[in-house]
């Protein structure tokens, strides 16, 4: 009997999924002996075409990570979509968008502006920006189209299973394959490799009550390991994240940062995280709490780390004048 | 943005908490106070039920504006419902901001069962100030890639 074919695919992420499947370590040759991967750009040469040509419905697994923010990576969206069985949004951005999601605050124009113009170490001279299609002498070459919104896998293309994590934890990833290879999966549009409680359910740290008069910054206190972040005033997401990761942050004294993102029933994981941060505060006076949440200096930012373009208002107003996170704060100030 | 049609009108939406602001949305009813009928009113029980979600949710699904209102701090029927509200407030208020969504068309307002006028002048205004700044229309934001 053949064995099932499997397929990994990288689109907007930073390529850490990839090293959480590497990261198997020895448990890799299992994945090997397991299935016959017909495509892993990351590790082994492909082309575009070994997958066109692949009958549609003949990839048995395909693990998918990163947002979709170009025209290619929506093509290959769609491509594998075809090709596979079971489509799994991979890690917290084909999850929930991830770091590429906070591209969301801006838009294409602006990204181009800083990334080909403003930024200190660009020399542009010739305000060189890149085109859809260029003529050479040689013929056309073509680039795929940035666009203005960062989206995540399932607002592509539907998707069977969702494994999140930035990136998802080495026990989760072995389970998660176990389940395919005995072939324990959920009913689809299940997240798989995490638990159905929160963070908070995964650490250990002492929760007593949580009142408090001013929030700090990872960098501004030394808490302490054995008590819970929030009650000492460090913003963590814990409350607002689904759990199973284990949370490794926790254990190293660092805030949770939502990679995981909402826990069940949760729609928008940053406004639980926005609902959560302000009901510890310990003040029933107006001015008192707004100089509390000024200590907060990017509230989109903190409470949409991970799930900009899963949440609820995806991004911010094109052609509106949202405000950087410093007028925010003025503003809101000033009212 | 597209322009808005002439006879466009601001949608509003309402949270407004059972013990205090519905019971003076109903007073400036029964005393046939006219008033501007864009909000759309919401009856929770206490300001203090209404999740940041709501208002994300009620943005994304179109409308142009969203007023809470509730018991005057110090009444608040369950002790301090209005309190958790003034603190998710002054978060949220940051947040819209940074979202492209101006001050306008939030607001948070103390409207005790007596204040039914209050209710009236609050409405008309939150009415004409959208009216001033057009459509939302959340869902262009999200139409391409």
């Amino acid at each position: 009997m053949s064995k099932p074919k499997l397929a990994l695919y990288w689109a907007a992420s930073c390529g850490g999924c990839e090293i959480a499947v590497v990261r198997l370590y020895a448990k890799i040759l299992d994945v090997a002996d397991a299935f016959d991967i017909v495509l892993w750009p990351c590790i082994m040469d492909f082309k575009y075409k070994d997958v066109e040509v692949l009958p549609d419905k003949s990839i048995d697994l395909c693990l998918f990570n990163g947002a979709i923010r170009n025209s290619e990576q929506e093509h290959m969206a769609h491509l594998l979509r075809e090709k596979s069985k079971v489509l799994v949004a991979f890690g917290a951005c084909a999850h929930t968008g991830g770091i590429p999601g906070l591209a969301n605050v801006a838009d294409r124009e602006t990204i181009f502006q800083r990334v080909y113009h403003d930024t200190p170490s660009t020399a542009n001279g010739d305000g060189v920006r890149p085109q859809l299609s260029y003529q050479v002498p040689e013929g056309e070459l073509t680039l795929p189209k940035f666009y203005d919104t960062v989206r995540t896998l399932a607002q592509v293309v539907p998707v069977e299973y969702f494994v999140p994590g930035c990136p998802p934890v080495k026990e989760q990833v072995e389970g998660v394959i176990q389940a395919v290879v005995e072939g324990r999966l959920p009913a689809p549009g299940s997240v798989v490799g995490a638990s159905d409680k929160t963070v908070c359910d995964n650490c250990t740290r002492v929760r007593e009550e949580k009142r408090i008069r001013r929030f700090y910054r990872p960098w501004e206190i030394v808490p302490d390991p054995s008590r819970c972040l929030l009650e000492q005033g460090v913003i963590c997401a814990g409350p607002a994240t689904r759990g199973g990761c284990g949370a490794p942050c926790l254990s190293v004294n660092m805030p949770c940062r939502g990679c995981y993102g909402p826990p069940p029933n949760v729609v928008d994981q940053g406004g639980k995280l926005l609902s959560a941060l302000a009901s510890i505060i310990d003040s029933q006076d107006p001015a008192e709490i707004e100089r509390v949440v000024d200590a907060i200096p990017d509230v989109l930012g903190t409470c949409y780390l991970f799930g900009l373009p899963a949440s609820l208002l995806r991004r911010v107003r094109l052609e509106g004048n949202a405000l950087p996170a410093k007028e925010a704060v003025e503003l809101a100030k000033a009212l | 943005m597209a322009v808005p049609p002439d006879n466009w009108e601001p949608r509003i939406v309402g949270f407004l908490c059972n013990w205090c602001a519905y019971q003076g949305a109903d007073l400036a009813g029964t005393s046939r106070m006219t008033y501007a009928p864009n909000v759309r009113i919401v009856r929770v029980m206490c300001t203090g039920r209404i999740d940041p979600t709501f208002v994300l949710k009620a943005f994304q699904s179109g409308a142009d504006g969203v007023i809470v209102a509730g018991c005057h701090p110090g009444d608040c029927h369950y002790t301090e419902g209005n309190y958790n509200t003034m603190r998710r407030t002054a978060l949220l208020r940051r947040l819209l901001s940074q979202m492209g969504i101006e001050p306008e068309r939030f607001r948070l307002e103390w409207v005790s069962a007596g204040e039914g006028a209050k209710w009236a002048q609050i409405a008309d205004e939150m009415a004409a100030a959208i009216k001033a700044k057009g459509p939302l229309a959340w869902w262009e934001n999200v139409r391409e890639a």
